[in-house]
């Protein structure tokens, strides 16, 4: 079980940040993403892979200011 | 209005020994539009000793109805225009310019500055510049805005923080292109919670 932005999901441990990131339709270049309490850089996207227990934050960026 | 008058009356409401960090701290506002032209107002006002602004673009019309320039300003570069009002306000704060697109390759244009303000407009610029300065220069502190267009409630404008370094002020979800147009009350709203944060970190309060 992985927590995301504050939700319990299942079944995506082996997963990298990437991968979860495309799948739920987040625009890359848009987001922040906290992992276990640390912002990840974004070349990390690609190889950090989701374990059980893992905590992710993720921030989408909205226009405005 | 001398100088010594200017710190002590500071002083006298804020405290000596918070004023001092006040007074020795460096900021940097990234984008003068509706969010950073307010930041950078207040914490000229609390008496932040060292502001750098930064924006490329000049005061337009368009920009009267939130952002805190005034039609004698039109035209003129918003570094240069928000220099210009925050000397009348604060007339010691030692205020430094930078009329550039801020983009990856020149964010050493921050080095001075402890604290990082995002007060850009489009979301890609924004989710740049906070992954930028996580990833280069990971000791700064960063206060992002997200989310403060339209007029939804302004009770839904909050800060939260990631990560031990990053704060974002917003309700996260109200997008420009959705609402259409910002109204300076709930811009200011969010201003408001960055230029907060600013201030608490100084005083050392880290959490939100």
């Amino acid at each position: 079980m992985i927590k995301v932005n504050g939700e319990c999901i299942e079944h995506i441990s082996g997963k990298t940040v990437a991968e979860y990131l495309t799948t739920n339709r987040y625009d890359i270049k848009r987001v922040a993403v906290e992992l276990n309490g640390d912002i990840l850089p974004k070349a990390q996207y690609e190889s950090a892979l989701l374990q059980d227990g893992d905590c992710m934050e993720i921030v989408s960026f909205v226009g405005g200011g | 209005m001398t100088e010594q008058e200017w710190y002590s009356t500071l002083a006298q409401r804020h405290g000596a020994d918070l004023q001092q960090k006040i007074s020795s701290a460096c900021v940097a506002v990234c984008g003068l539009g509706g969010l950073g032209s307010n930041v950078a107002i207040s914490l000229a006002r609390a008496g932040v000793g060292t502001l750098h602004l930064i924006d490329f673009d000049k005061v337009d019309i368009s920009n009267l109805h939130r952002q805190q320039y005034a039609v004698s300003q039109l035209g003129m570069y918003k570094t240069e225009a928000m220099k210009q009002t925050l000397l009348e306000i604060a007339p010691y704060c030692n205020v430094k310019t930078h009329s550039v697109k801020l983009a990856e390759d020149n964010l050493s244009l921050l080095a001075d500055c402890d604290i990082v303000c995002e007060c850009f407009d489009h979301a890609e610029c924004k989710a740049m510049l906070v992954n930028g300065i996580s990833e280069n220069a990971p000791e700064k502190y960063i206060v992002a805005a997200s989310g403060m267009s339209g007029l939804h409630s302004g009770n839904t404008i909050i800060t939260k923080k990631l990560g031990k370094k990053l704060y974002i002020c917003g309700d996260g979800i109200s997008d420009i292109s959705d609402d259409g147009t910002l109204f300076a009350p709930r811009v200011m709203l969010c201003a408001a919670h960055q230029a907060n944060t600013i201030l608490r970190m100084i005083a050392g309060e880290l959490e939100v």
